[in-house]
């Protein structure tokens, strides 16, 4: 068992996401940031998408209960266990009593997000196929909310190998324009809605991510999207990605959380295979746009997947 | 009819016309065969709208897009008998802060307004927005107002709201972009429950007016 002992809250239980449930009006919820989620399930030798817990605001910290083994992914936040400095990207071994702090994550590496994984996965029940936590609907995860201190969480088994790293997906599969994170776009039925140069505008400019930005969706500031005419649109299903313009002309960025359905215009996607690049974008830090098509999306895809077969196949040698 | 990919996550088919009975059926109809297809994880109406999530993305949208036009062309509605709930409603007041401004679009007067919204018997033509949560057709055309141009960032579960030609209930707090016109009561999803929502398409919602509050 480990039990939190410091949290800044909106730190929650989050697996590959719920899905299946869209016709109650149930989105998928899951890691933000699914690559480091994968990563540090694989890195334990647990099945890919077991509940892990995402971290997004500093510092945090558990005491381990009993020994416990762990792996650290996502932003680089100098985590320390009982005060000695522990590499991330790696798996380590907790023992009863040691205390394990992450502090702020580390500048350079443009993240926001850390992932917290226990050996067999953390052990909270599964809700309509899922150990996500729901925050809409109050389930899932630990008590349907985001975790408090106090709170005692139990690792599905108790030992495996440790000792051992990854190199972060972001280093392996970089991409940057202008020096800004970038993600990909396929556009949406209303692109044609909008006049050409706000267009251009989108795809040439950076867009700043605002402090009104959570697991919800992302709330941009940029040179605003101008409708050619006023939309007004009936409720269709959408999905963590699709970028959605109020009549205001800033764009919203539907996350994780998003609701599964939506009304407001879509301008386009961000493909999925790139949703973990936004997922750790930090608040107040800019983001670049890069227009593409189906087959590259479907490309995108099979790249994440090569990595993570690629690490799966590094992390069981080192466990022969 | 305008088929669109949603990412390389799902496609979304709107179905040509504004949202009628009779077009819904024909959706529900469509979801229940798009469902058997193995590309397919799930086939989720919307207000005359149907996305569909795949499994794996197809390496070629076309022939997916094609199958689904003949589908439509040969569907036939599926009619669905379900249950009526009645939900009484408190009108206006602070759970209804946006009351005024559907007055002052639509140029109705509070009464009016009170009126026309309690007047039908709405179905339910989609679930959607977050758990529970049900879309509703048949609103007045008149009282048609447009979403908020900031969405609002927290209402409470039980608000009802108007959202261009749609209204409904939200089954918890929430952000929404649309116009808090009154509240209720009533528990529309219980996860622990099979299936874990109180209505599905086909059923309907009535709503009689408890108190105005001017």
């Amino acid at each position: 068992m480990i039990e939190i002992t410091t949290t800044g809250g909106l730190a929650t239980v989050q697996d590959g996401g719920r899905r299946g449930s869209l016709r109650y009006g149930v989105g998928t919820a899951g890691a933000m940031d699914t690559m480091a989620l994968a990563a540090a399930n694989l890195l334990l030798g647990n099945e890919e998408n077991a509940a892990a817990i995402e971290i997004p605001i500093f510092p945090f910290a558990v005491r381990f209960t009993e020994a416990c083994c762990f792996a650290l992914t996502g932003a680089d936040c100098a985590a320390k266990l009982d005060g000695r400095p522990l590499l991330p990207w790696w798996t380590h071994r907790g023992l009863a009593g040691q205390e394990l702090v992450l502090g702020l994550p580390q500048r350079a590496s443009r993240s926001s997000r850390a992932y917290l994984a226990l050996a067999g996965g953390l052990d909270v029940p599964e809700v309509l196929g899922s150990r996500s936590t729901q925050l809409r609907g109050a389930f899932g995860g630990h008590e349907g909310r985001a975790l408090r201190a106090g709170d005692m969480l139990r690792a599905g088994s108790p030992d495996c190998p440790v000792g051992f790293g990854l190199t972060p997906p972001a280093l392996d599969l970089p991409l940057l324009v202008d020096d800004l994170p970038a993600v990909r776009v396929l556009p949406a039925a209303e692109y044609g809605c909008f006049t050409e140069a706000s267009r251009d505008a989108f795809w040439a400019n950076p867009w700043k991510i605002t402090a009104q930005s959570d697991r919800y969706g992302y709330r941009l500031a940029g040179e605003k999207l101008v409708f050619t005419e006023p939309v007004e649109m009936l409720s269709h299903g959408i999905v963590p990605g699709v970028l959605q313009v109020p009549p205001g002309g800033q764009p919203i960025v539907q996350m994780s959380d998003a609701q599964p359905s939506g009304g407001y215009p879509k301008f386009g996607t961000v493909i999925e295979a790139d949703l973990w690049r936004l997922g750790q974008a930090p608040i107040g830090s800019f983001i670049r746009f890069l227009k593409t098509d189906w087959d590259q999306a479907v490309a995108a895809l099979d790249a994440n997947r090569a990595w993570l077969d690629e690490a799966k196949r590094l992390l069981d040698l080192r466990r022969m | 009819m305008r088929i669109s990919p949603l990412g390389t996550t799902a496609l979304l088919f709107e179905a040509p016309g504004p949202a009628a009975l009779a077009s819904q059926e024909r959706i529900w109809a469509l979801a229940t065969e798009a469902e058997t297809w193995p590309e397919i994880r799930e086939a989720v109406p919307g207000m005359n709208s149907l996305m569909l999530s795949f499994v794996h993305p197809p390496r070629q949208l076309a022939p997916m897009e094609a199958r689904l036009r003949d589908a439509w062309g040969n569907g036939q509605p599926l009619q669905q008998q379900g249950r009526v709930i009645d939900l009484p409603v408190v009108y206006g007041g602070e759970s209804g802060p946006h009351l005024a401004d559907v007055v002052a679009h639509t140029r109705l007067s509070v009464d009016e307004v009170v009126e026309l919204h309690a007047a039908p018997v709405y179905p339910v033509y989609a679930l959607g927005s977050h758990p529970g949560y049900c879309y509703l057709g048949g609103m007045d055309p008149r009282l048609t107002t447009p979403r908020r141009r900031v969405p609002v960032m927290r209402i409470p579960g039980g608000a009802v709201s108007i959202g261009g030609s749609q209204t409904g209930v939200s089954a918890s707090d929430g952000p929404s972009g649309w116009n808090t016109i009154g509240s209720t009561s009533m528990c529309f999803f219980d996860p622990a429950r099979s299936p874990p929502a109180l209505l599905q398409p086909g059923d309907a919602i009535r709503f009689h007016v408890e108190r105005v509050i001017r």
